[in-house]
């Protein structure tokens, strides 16, 4: 078991971020402080255009947090954001689209969520349709279209929300943890969905505990611990031999307080 | 109880004869509260949709005094509109007194923070679930609204209709504003008031009869149209 008592030394070098292409995104000095306490501080992040990230580390390392940081959901209290240079704002938001633990739709039809989207991100009217047909197929929702989307399974629903974020085309996915609640079934569906989009050019930016899966989709590796970014590297080098004792303690299964 | 017996008769006998002054009185006190409760929606709905969703300073007072004013006590209600709408009032020029205009303003004054209330309840919970995924999407402040408003459609016109039976229920306010004069401002509540000080039962409990039946009219369309949103999974 490892605690916060442990030597800062032992993890200084293992921050040092993998080799890099062209940053989609630069945090830098990033903070966060709600009711007096730091829960994001200064943190400095790098995420490549194109690749699988995936976000670890134990509960309250504050990965939920960092995405809507990044995603421009909550303001930092200082530091800054930067999407291939830009500022986060609702010009970027319009490039990115977010998966949430559990999923947020509309009361409507599977159908008409997608088609929301859609209408707020002003796709050509004569493309929707053709669009709408194609995300409902590659989720497997297309027999479910006009079901109200509050009676699907959690399953369907977590791929009706991917399906309905994919439906922008988006340059980035975020998604946090978006089966968590799923059985290995449905976990799986949610994984094509999302090499599916990966395949289609979308960087995706992945909150999850599941090492399993981590493993499946990480391109590389984000481990947090208590705000700070523990360890970033390239998934073959955090998986083989982590840098980081507390990211090497957490993969081993052993509990990280 | 031979007078009561024959009292229930003659009052059954009003309703399927379908009496011309009981007729009268029946639509003058839907008009005036059809009336009164579309304005305090038009009112209340979008004051209940800007206190759940807007954020300023002082949101939580508003939602107090909201919630407060729910409680209105209507006959203190009907005091101060008839000070309004006196001759010597503010308003007097509009010669609303002893009309069914005034009861209407009555009735609405004390519809709309009901409606203003529930809906911002209603509203603000969906709101909260919505909000991230919305902003997520990049949806503006409007549209939000229109969406969130559109989503609880449901809802809110369970709230108009609960206000509606606020309103056709009133007594207190609409008589003093209204003066329950024949022809021109009786409406049901007021005449069961009046006939039952009378002693004409038959026509007191046929409009009693019919404002019970309403009633449950008001509470069956409820529960119809939560069955409609659950069936729908709206709800």
């Amino acid at each position: 078991m490892l605690d916060a008592a442990m030597p800062k030394s032992d993890f200084s070098a293992a921050n040092t971020p993998p080799p890099r292409r062209a940053s989609l995104l630069v945090a830098e000095g990033l903070c966060f402080e709600a009711n007096g306490h730091r829960l994001i501080a200064s943190l400095d992040l790098q995420l490549d255009q194109g690749s699988r990230s995936v976000i670890m580390g134990p509960n309250g390392a504050g990965k939920s947090l960092l995405l809507r940081l990044i995603h421009g959901l909550l303001k930092p209290s200082a530091g800054s954001v930067a999407w291939a240079g830009c500022d986060v704002g609702r010009a970027t938001k319009q490039r990115q689209a977010m998966v949430f633990q559990r999923p947020v739709l509309l009361r409507r039809s599977a159908a008409a969520n997608v088609r929301y989207a859609m209408a707020v991100h002003a796709v050509p009217r004569h493309e929707r349709e053709a669009r709408l047909q194609f995300v409902l197929q590659a989720a497997g929702l297309e027999h479910l279209a006009a079901k109200p989307a509050r009676v699907l399974s959690g399953g369907e629903q977590q791929r009706l929300a991917i399906a309905r974020a994919l439906s922008i085309r988006p340059q980035v996915l975020f998604l946090d943890e978006p089966t968590a609640s799923l059985d290995p079934a449905s976990t799986l569906a949610v994984e094509n969905l999302i090499q599916h989009a990966h395949a289609a050019g979308t960087k995706i930016v992945l909150v999850t505990h599941d090492i399993g899966q981590a493993k499946r989709i990480a391109d590389d590796v984000v481990f947090m611990y208590r705000g700070q970014v523990e360890e970033h590297s390239s998934a073959d080098k955090f998986f083989g031999n982590a840098r980081s004792a507390r990211a090497q303690a957490y993969l081993d299964g052993r509990i990280v307080l | 109880m031979q007078d009561f017996g024959a009292a229930f008769g003659l009052a059954f006998h009003l309703i399927t004869s379908g009496d011309s002054a009981l007729t009268e009185i029946v639509l003058l006190s839907l008009r005036v509260s059809l009336t009164a409760v579309l304005l305090a929606c038009v009112v209340g709905l979008p004051v209940g949709a800007a206190v759940a969703v807007g954020r300023f300073r002082g949101r939580g007072l508003a939602t107090v005094i909201l919630n407060s004013m729910m409680g209105l006590p209507p006959v203190v209600i009907g005091l101060l509109l008839y000070l309004t709408f006196s001759n010597a009032g503010p308003l007097g020029a509009l010669e609303l007194l002893y009309t069914p205009g005034a009861m209407i303003v009555a009735q609405a004054v004390l519809v709309a923070p009901i409606v203003a209330a529930l809906a911002r309840q209603v509203i603000d919970d969906l709101h909260r679930e919505y909000d991230e995924q919305l902003r997520s999407l990049g949806v503006g402040p409007w549209r939000t609204i229109a969406t969130v408003l559109w989503d609880a459609r449901y809802s809110l016109l369970t709230v108009s209709l609960a206000g509606f039976g606020r309103a056709i229920a009133e007594v207190g306010a609409v008589i003093i504003v209204g003066g329950n004069i024949n022809h021109v401002t009786r409406v049901m509540t007021t005449a069961i008031a009046l006939e039952t000080s009378k002693g004409d039962l038959a026509l007191a409990l046929a409009l009693g009869m019919i404002l019970i039946s309403i009633a449950v009219a008001v509470n069956a369309g409820v529960m119809a149209l939560k069955a409609t949103a659950s069936r729908s999974a709206y709800a």
